[in-house]
């Protein structure tokens, strides 16, 4: 088993692979931070689609496949289209998931008939631009790599340094104004900085899955944490486990597509988080509202025996009857194990413990009535 | 004796495990006009919706004319919110109001003549037949919440929850609205409204239920909505406070859940 | 025009009518994402089915779809409900996952059919003409008028029975509520037919035409019209046209067909607006 990971390892090509995977994990991790956060999921989604006809325009125009080339294209594209976006949405009654939808597949709509152009001519090298499509890890070169390691630094680099305005932006940008900050350009560089992240992924997992690097790596890590900082770290290291994982599994096994496996994996590691966080997991959370609901319906019971009269269960039962229906019997044993009352055949009686609490409850809400 | 119009018992509501309302117990006899009152987040809202089962309670129930909601919904209108649907909806305003019938005309139907003639009838009430071919969001806020008040018209109901028919809407329309609850209370109906303004309380309504969480007071405005019982609705901490003291609540990176 | 292209044609124009007609409400119920989800999520219940069956053209196909359809809509909505993640995050969550599942599922064990990775982005509409229903000796046409035209169908009855429960339960969906009339099974029929229009489509188009089909027309009607059976009818006639000229001027260039549809639906839009925004206002009649 270690003699095959070691193996693996040494494996050159597999090495490059791993290494973009690496890469592409980190930077959408981290930058996927900020576009989760700020509502802006599926802009991603958007983007990455519409970054096919920058791609293929670029080929076009200096017949290169030079990833600089191709790269910028798409970044332009990708900058073009979240301009068409805001213009739609600041200018028209269509809210923001039409804009979202129209630019995304006019562009890629666009994009297919860029490429069906290319297609035909004559001694193109086109078949490298159909991979941006859903990716191939496989054909990663050194030089892929290089230009995607340099875009990711880039963007990484600014976003550290301009970390606090980013948070300010994604917290309250009106209050950011307030104190002096440019907020639309930050909006804008930080949109650019994700369209750079996009791009770096693209060769590897494709437009279509692109998306899903920026949202799952960065929902997952917000389950953990409360603070931006660790959930950015987090973000980048489930990024970076999802390439790792993807790429392994993809090239130890056989017709297995290193994109698609790149997702599922950062989509089981986002379930897990989400059932089995400390602190926000749904069983927690489960657990909480469940205790929660329960004390609130003992709470009313004590008040209620403590304000009536008669202390009979029947009385009790009857008024709560449509209340608590079947569940109040239960509750009641409950409060009794829990020496909040004392029942004697049919009357009910407050213990110690019991008026305590009515009396704390009763004591902060004293215009209670 | 007089009939319950409304009748809650033991309503408890939660929300992400804070409680908004708390063990609220009041009956509205039939034919009053009733306005809820209390500070923001007091969980006026909240209560209107639980009546109408649009939230789920922790505990407790309510009955309208002595039934659970289900059954007697025909004899319920609802008034919700003006910001709660997208005015840009490309609908116009007799359309809207036509929408009140729906209900009645039950699944696959229709609205026909008959329905739009209620629609316009209900419309002409409120001062607002000229606008009836005009795009909803072409209204301005007062002849938006005109709208939605000739839409719980044509229900013909007997009860009329309301939420916050007076948010900003100009004085012209406030008066219209005004009259049109003072002549539903004399054909006997019961109107329950969430009102947000102390100072016309008791020139609008006759009863009066104050709400912080907890039901603070609740009856006629004379003997109801005095000083004392304002302060308590308005000045106190929320009274929930400490029952969920050592219970879970969410802390967020922002304020905003992700 | 020879008789192939005719088919094309017609085929076409039936796809984009199909696609208008339920996309008005999706987009009404600010579901336009809902489209991209569906379109492409439904590939795995197609991958699925295919494992099961082992044959593409059987109508188990259609209804792993629909249930994947129906699936990703009701995914989405429990992990928003759970409140630790946004709607739009949701959304690009379940469908990248299952798209993925899909395309894992085609590229391991069905990797030399017909369902192959392109196709599921831009369907074949070219194609279709060569798969033809044929009884006996007769031939009655591609199979694809068919099944688009019961889609087209179910859309039409779907809509026209229930015009008066989806513009309620889209607009004031409490109201809806308190009226009886339940919002929920309005949702999800709704949900169904989007789903079955979707793999119908996608046969034809591919996923990212359903998308631009579903959203684009009925939201340039959105721009240009105040009552909802103008946006209905606007919308249709502009799916119409984009079928219509689309088609021509991918024969023109000699394109890919879906991928022109895609942008001479994008540039209509854009025409409205500049119509509508920069006030270009129309000449009077």
């Amino acid at each position: 088993m270690i003699d095959n990971i070691t193996y693996l390892f040494k494996d050159y090509t597999l090495k490059t692979v791993i290494l973009g995977c690496v890469i592409l994990g980190i930077t959408s991790g981290i930058l996927g931070t900020f576009a989760v956060l700020r509502k802006q999921s599926l802009l991603g989604d958007a983007i990455s689609h519409s970054a096919l006809p920058g791609i293929v325009i670029a080929f076009l125009l200096t017949g290169s496949r030079s990833p600089v080339i191709l790269l910028t294209g798409a970044l332009f594209a990708g900058w073009f289209s979240s301009l068409c976006m805001m213009l739609i949405v600041r200018y028209t009654k269509i809210k923001y998931d039409g804009a979202l939808a129209i630019i995304l597949s006019v562009f890629f709509g666009f994009g297919m008939v860029m490429l069906s152009i290319v297609q035909k001519l004559p001694n193109s090298r086109q078949a490298g631009l159909n991979k941006f499509l859903f990716g191939q890890a496989a054909t990663l070169l050194r030089e892929d790599i290089f230009t995607m390691g340099i875009l990711a630094a880039v963007s990484l680099l600014i976003t550290f340094a301009l970390w606090k305005e980013f948070k300010l932006l994604s917290f309250n940008s009106e209050f950011g104004n307030i104190v002096g900050f440019p907020m639309k350009k930050l909006d804008l560089l930080l949109t650019c900085l994700i369209v750079i992240s996009i791009v770096v992924g693209l060769q590897t997992v494709g437009v279509v899955l692109m998306s899903a690097m920026l949202i799952a790596p960065a929902a997952a890590s917000r389950q953990w944490t409360d603070r931006l900082e660790i959930m950015a770290v987090l973000g980048g290291l489930f990024g970076a486990l999802s390439g790792i994982t993807g790429a392994i599994i993809s090239s130890s096994t056989s017709k297995m597509p290193t994109g698609p496996l790149i997702v599922l994996v950062s989509f089981i590691i986002f379930l897990f988080s989400l059932l089995f966080a400390p602190k926000r997991g749904i069983l927690k959370k489960l657990y909480y509202t469940y205790n929660n609901n329960l004390k609130i319906k003992q709470d009313i019971i004590l008040t209620n025996l403590y304000h009536s009269e008669t202390k009979n269960i029947d009385s009790i039962i009857q008024n709560e009857l449509w209340v608590f229906d079947k569940k109040l019997i239960k509750i009641i044993k409950k409060m009794e194990q829990a020496n909040l009352l004392k029942r004697h055949d049919q009357s009910l009686e407050l213990t110690l413990t019991g008026l305590k609490r009515v009396k704390h409850i009763l004591l902060v809400g004293d215009s209670y009535e | 004796m007089y009939n319950k119009a409304l009748e809650v018992n033991s309503l408890t509501v939660a929300y992400h495990d804070n409680p908004v309302l708390w063990d609220i117990n009041v009956s509205v006899p039939e034919g009053v006009l009733m306005g809820i009152v209390g500070p923001n987040g007091a969980g006026k809202s909240t209560f209107i919706k639980s009546v109408l089962g649009l939230i789920k309670p922790v505990a407790g129930s309510t009955k309208i004319y002595g039934k659970p909601y289900k059954e007697i919904r025909k004899k319920v209108a609802y008034v919700p919110q003006r910001g709660s649907v997208d005015w840009d909806f490309p609908t116009t305003v007799l359309d809207v109001v036509t929408m009140g019938l729906y209900g009645d005309l039950g699944w696959i139907k229709r609205p026909g003549k008959k329905e739009k003639e209620t629609a316009l009838y209900a419309l002409d009430k409120l001062g607002m037949e000229q606008y009836k071919n005009r795009q909803i969001s072409m209204l301005s806020g007062g002849q938006q919440q005109r709208t939605f008040l000739a839409r719980a018209l044509v229900q013909k109901a007997d009860l009329y929850l309301m939420d916050e028919p007076f948010q900003g809407v100009d004085a012209f329309t406030e008066k219209i609205i005004v009259n049109l609850l003072k002549e539903l209370k004399r054909e006997g109906k019961t109107i329950v409204a969430v009102h947000h303004d102390l100072e016309t309380v008791s020139e609008y309504f006759d009863w009066v239920m104050m709400l912080n969480t907890r039901c603070i007071a609740f009856g006629p405005c004379e003997d109801i909505f005095v000083g004392e019982n304002i302060k308590k609705t308005y000045c106190n901490q929320p009274v929930y406070s400490l029952v969920t003291k050592n219970n879970f609540k969410n802390s967020y990176v922002s304020e905003e859940r992700v | 025009m020879n008789n192939a292209q005719m088919e094309i044609l017609i085929l076409a124009i039936l796809t984009s009518l199909t696609c208008t007609l339920c996309g008005t409400f999706l987009v009404l119920r600010k579901m336009a994402m809902m489209s991209d989800a569906i379109s492409h999520s439904i590939l795995a219940g197609i991958a699925v089915a295919y494992l099961y069956t082992k044959n593409i053209h059987s109508p188990l196909l259609i209804i792993g779809a629909t249930i994947t359809g129906l699936l990703t809509v009701a995914l989405v909505e429990v992990l928003k409900n759970t409140n630790l993640v946004s709607e739009d995050s949701a959304i690009g969550l379940i469908f990248t996952a299952l798209f993925s599942i899909g395309i894992i599922i085609i590229s391991k064990y069905a990797h030399n059919v017909h369902l192959d990775t392109d196709a599921v982005l831009l369907g074949e509409i070219a194609f279709a003409p060569f798969r033809r229903l044929n009884i006996g000796n007769i031939d009655f046409g591609p199979k694809a008028f068919y099944i688009i035209g019961s889609i087209l169908i179910l859309n039409i009855l779907f809509i026209s029975l229930f015009y008066k429960e989806l513009k309620i339960s889209t607009f004031d969906p409490a109201l809806a509520f308190a009226l009886g009339i339940t919002p929920g099974i309005v949702h999800y029929g709704l949900m169904g037919v989007v789903s079955i229009t979707a793999i119908g489509a996608f046969d034809t188009v591919g996923s990212i035409l359903v998308v631009a089909l579903m959203t684009v027309p009925p939201l340039t009607a959105y721009l240009l019209t105040n009552k909802l059976k103008h946006m209905i009818l606007v919308s249709g006639i502009l799916g119409i046209l984009t079928g219509v000229i689309g088609y021509h001027v991918a024969s023109l260039l000699d394109v890919s067909i879906s991928g022109s549809m895609a942008s001479v639906a994008g540039l209509i839009f854009a025409i409205a607006f500049i119509v509508k925004v920069i006030g270009v206002k129309p000449l009077n009649f």
